[in-house]
């Protein structure tokens, strides 16, 4: 435990005594924040246009604003995340080997699972912090509708995300721990997250396969979340898919002392 | 403290380590001679338990490398070639991590970085970012590494690789100055190292130990084989012939100097004797003016060749 919690400790320091955690979470806002102001006045715009057209020629169809911008914010997220988690992940393992310093980590009294947990949940938390202030435009958009949406979509979707954002950081932290070059591992992760995030688009096969395919996909689960439904398949899915990448980053990092190095 | 047996380590087809043993006493300095690509590093990240042998044994204070791995890694202190150190952090929270993760009980934490910031002079340097060090003040990072968490043994792989002459003398002093407390072993391809700082001396070369003994007795053994370098001013082939009188002379090489009349004269002797006078007295009687003369030291090759033909020789009397 202790020294797993060195591992995490330093793994924090690295990000937020450095200036990566800075950079990364401001770009991260500007960015989310921008669009989120261009969806939510795009949809008001929508929405009162709407209305005038029901004054004249009747009945006002409802349009849930709240509702809609929040699904196209969720979306949004999970786009940006596409972007930013293979450079958050990049370096992970990639620096430590070829720093040296995996040869120290590796001489200590510490488990290949007590790295890689340390490591994970480090960037875990980075992401979270990273994520947290986004919910500042929800709730406060939530809080000036009427009637104000549930507040258990808000949480949905953010569980989601966390979700999303957990699979992809235990897929990337897993390839760069197969090489010393950052590039390679950051270029390699953003194609595994392209992969499968369109596996979804497998549902054009038919039968058994397609739903397999379909099932496989990351971005597949993550609509119910935006939509505030939890479903416990899409818990066991994620659930999975982190513990697997873990897993494997452990046996990856073991199979360290068998390479020539 | 250190006992090693038949360790061998095989990279497909290459064989790295081949078969060796030695064993290391409490409070002992063992210095690991060799040339690059000897099996110095292999041997080491054996030990340190950072990858296992493919076959043969290695145990520390007792807990063999690959079955109590983790009980080893506790008890051991280790400086790998290029310092492990993190660029973003300050010395003092480094060795604060390093020493977390070794274990060292919270209450101790401190007064352990600060002892090792102490032992190798880095107190007054404590907040300052690694990145920004020196080559020099890196590797003496690294050693205050290995030190943090107060180990038994100390494996060193080339710790002054890279320092300038003031810096090898500290980090020399440095090393003599914890043994006794700590067993170390130390790799090196620069042989003054080994006979300032070891007790006791592995040769290595191709994976297999060529020699154990002390400094002092590898040393008086390879005076044998001494060599004597004279600048003269003299025709070659008389000098040559002058010297070659010289009793406890084995063979003289002379080489003309170009744009001078001065020779450059190699005289390889035989056994034991000290005939630097012998020659210099010759020289002088008949009548050339001598320049220089001094003894070569033997260089690692020269203890090398010796070695090796020393073992052709035992293996294939016929042959010479």
């Amino acid at each position: 435990m202790q020294s797993f919690y060195a591992v995490y400790r330093k793994e924090m320091g690295h990000y937020f005594v450095s200036p990566i955690a800075y950079i990364f979470i401001g770009l991260f806002l500007f960015l989310s924040a921008y669009f989120f102001n261009y969806f939510l006045s795009a949809m008001i715009q929508q929405a009162s246009m709407m209305a005038m057209q029901g004054m004249r020629f009747g009945a006002p169809p409802e349009v849930d604003v709240p509702g809609q911008v929040m699904r196209a914010f969720f979306g949004l997220l999970s786009t940006l995340i596409l972007f930013f988690t293979p450079i958050l992940t990049m370096g992970v393992y990639a620096e430590e080997r070829k720093r040296g310093t995996m040869e120290l980590l590796m001489t200590s009294p510490v488990t290949e699972t007590q790295i890689v947990l340390g490591k994970f949940l480090a960037s875990l938390t980075l992401f979270a912090v990273m994520l947290l202030p986004t919910a500042s435009y929800l709730i406060f958009m939530c809080l000036r509708s009427d009637p104000m949406p549930p507040w258990r979509m808000l949480l949905a979707g953010y569980a989601g995300v966390l979700l999303l954002g957990g699979s992809l950081l235990a897929l990337g932290t897993f390839i760069s721990s197969l090489t010393e070059n950052q590039l390679i591992a950051a270029v390699l992760t953003f194609a595994a997250f392209l992969f499968v995030w369109v596996l979804d688009l497998g549902s054009n096969a038919s039968g058994s396969v397609g739903a397999v395919v379909q099932y496989l996909s990351v971005i597949r689960h993550y609509d119910d979340f935006t939509r505030g439904i939890i479903d416990t398949s899409a818990l066991i899915y994620y659930f999975s898919f982190i513990a697997l990448f873990i897993f494997l980053t452990v046996r990856s990092i073991d199979s360290m002392r068998w390479r020539r190095a | 403290m250190i006992e090693v047996e038949n360790l061998t380590k095989t990279y497909g087809e290459a064989t790295a380590v081949d078969h060796i043993s030695f064993a290391v006493n409490k409070g002992e300095i063992l210095g690991f001679l060799g040339p690059n690509g000897a099996g110095k590093t292999t041997t080491m990240r054996i030990l340190t338990g950072f990858m296992p042998a493919t076959s043969g044994t290695a145990r520390i204070v007792g807990f063999d490398v690959a079955t109590d791995s983790m009980d080893v890694r506790r008890h051991i202190g280790y400086l790998p070639e290029t310092p492990p150190v993190y660029p973003d952090m300050t010395i003092e929270s480094y060795l604060d991590f390093v020493a977390r993760i070794k274990n060292v009980p919270a209450a101790n934490r401190a007064a352990n970085v600060t002892d090792a910031m102490r032992k190798t002079n880095l107190e007054d340097r404590r907040t300052e970012l690694i990145k920004r060090l020196s080559r020099g003040y890196k590797q003496r990072v690294g050693i205050a590494q290995a030190l943090v968490h107060d180990p038994d043994v100390i494996i060193l792989d080339e710790p002054t690789v890279g320092l300038d002459p003031k810096q090898i003398i500290e980090v020399r002093n440095l090393i003599k100055g914890l043994a006794g407390n700590h067993t170390i072993i130390l790799s090196t391809h620069i042989l003054p190292e080994v006979s300032m700082t070891c007790d006791r001396v592995v040769i290595i070369n191709k994976g297999k130990i060529a020699a154990v003994d002390t400094p002092q007795n590898l040393t008086s053994q390879l005076k044998s084989g001494q060599k004597i370098r004279l600048e003269v001013q003299a025709p070659p082939d008389a000098v040559k012939g002058a010297l070659a009188q010289v009793p406890g002379v084995s063979r003289v090489q002379v080489e003309q100097l170009p744009s001078s009349a001065h020779s450059i004269v190699t005289v390889e002797t035989a056994q034991g004797a000290d005939i630097r006078s012998d020659i210099a007295a010759k020289i002088i009687a008949s009548g050339w003016p001598l320049y220089e003369l001094r003894g070569v030291s033997l260089s690692l090759e020269d203890i090398f060749l010796e070695l090796t033909t020393d073992d052709a020789s035992h293996a294939q009397p016929s042959v010479n």
